[in-house]
């Protein structure tokens, strides 16, 4: 009887409640780099700088939600069979509004990016997110879901990018604006962090940390 | 000739796709605990690698460049990859059925792997021949096996002694791959 009660008041919940439990648990809890270590090619090739990081994001949070909404608008006309199909044509086709997008209006950032850009159309976290969640859930939830592991990603892309660039360079820019420079550092940076062989060894550190916190957090 | 065996070694050694330019991480991490997993999924992705490369190429030098569709490349070469694997995954089983039990679960995944689509779109973006796509998709898969077969010897070594708790797993596999990675920058500069 309890149990009745309590599944009634998870059912009737309020939609807004449950669109912020579906966005916030990408942000830490389901981390999409640190937790369920998807999508690591962008990941480790972007992260030399916070622009490309930052760009890269970007790029990752549009594709992602528009095919988030796009699926889950669909979802009850696609046929179980032919459902990956579906996504990757869905995914393909905003990818490359989104590069045609960059060519046009942020060249140098479509320069840096190079093949990465168009390599968000294989990034298993959007195809992740299609088949797990926006091919079950409704619009709403599935526009919460997208923008959660997207700023989920945004965060990791950013701590790492961070990391790499400031003791790669000894420097900090953020779009051409000088934020800071470390005086010693900067003059000798530690160039093995920008290169990748230090886009490993940061995420392999950073992946351990968060491995620690999570057993330390259980015993 | 000099010029398709420069392409062949900047793609296997120089331009690792996996150590450098980081394409194909998921099976590398995922694949490479054991050394006869990873020696198969070097040859499923090889051999993929080769026929995509050639098929996205023709397409790209009779199809796309004369009609002036080329921002069109990501929606068609994954197509065309998506399909060749159900073709080639078929193909296999009707003729070697020993050889798809041993590669049978990992080529569905190839379709989502990056390597594939990341070398077709490389050899898109330098304007390669179609011979020197197959080259180079050849040295990409090669140098994709190469790296996946000693990382696996690696990991097998590793599994046998003790490793901090918060270490196990994907941690230490990326430390290795980082100390991987610096012997490879060695070769950066070569060609």
């Amino acid at each position: 009887m309890e149990n009745k009660n309590n599944n009634k008041k998870a059912g009737s919940k309020s939609l807004g409640a449950q669109f912020w439990k579906e966005f916030a648990k990408g942000i830490i809890i389901s981390n999409p780099v640190f937790i369920l270590a998807l999508g690591l090619c962008p990941t480790l090739a972007v992260t030399s700088s916070l622009d490309n990081a930052l760009g890269m994001s970007a790029g990752v949070i549009f594709v992602l939600l528009c095919s988030n909404i796009i699926i889950s608008i669909i979802r009850k006309a696609t046929p179980a069979s032919a459902r990956i199909p579906v996504f990757i044509v869905v995914i393909a086709t905003f990818v490359t509004i989104l590069s045609l997008v960059f060519q046009a209006y942020i060249p140098p950032l479509y320069e840096s990016l190079g093949i990465y850009l168009a390599l968000i159309v294989v990034n298993c976290i959007i195809l992740g997110r299609a088949e797990v969640f926006a091919s079950k859930n409704s619009v709403l939830l599935s526009i919460g879901d997208a923008l959660g592991i997207g700023i989920g990603f945004t965060l990791a892309l950013v701590i790492i990018s961070l990391l790499r660039e400031i003791l790669g360079t000894g420097s900090l820019s953020v779009f051409g604006l000088e934020l800071f420079k470390i005086p010693v550092l900067s003059a000798s940076p530690m160039t093995f962090f920008i290169l990748p062989p230090g886009a490993f060894l940061v995420i392999g550190l950073l992946l351990a940390l968060f491995k620690w916190l999570g057993v330390i957090k259980n015993e | 000739m000099s010029n398709l065996i420069t392409i062949f070694v900047v793609m296997a050694i120089v331009n690792n796709l996996v150590i450098s330019k980081f394409l194909g991480l998921c099976p590398f991490f995922g694949v490479s605990k054991k050394l006869s997993n990873a020696v198969s999924m070097g040859i499923a992705v090889t051999l993929v690698m080769l026929l995509a490369s050639l098929a996205t190429s023709i397409i790209n030098q009779f199809i796309l460049i004369p009609y002036n569709v080329e921002f069109m490349n990501i929606v068609i070469y994954i197509l065309v990859i998506a399909s060749l694997v159900q073709i080639v995954e078929l193909a296999i089983r009707r003729t070697n059925i020993n050889l798809y039990n041993a590669l049978g679960i990992y080529l569905p995944l190839i379709t989502t792997n990056c390597a594939v689509l990341g070398i077709t779109l490389i050899n898109a973006n330098k304007g390669y021949s179609i011979l020197e796509s197959v080259v180079s998709a050849l040295g990409g898969g090669i140098g994709f096996t190469l790296v996946l077969v000693i990382m696996s010897g690696i990991r097998e070594k590793i599994d046998l002694g003790e490793t901090p708790r918060s270490m196990r797993g994907l941690p230490i596999a990326f430390i290795i791959a980082a100390l991987l990675a610096l012997a490879f920058t060695g070769f950066s500069g070569m060609m």
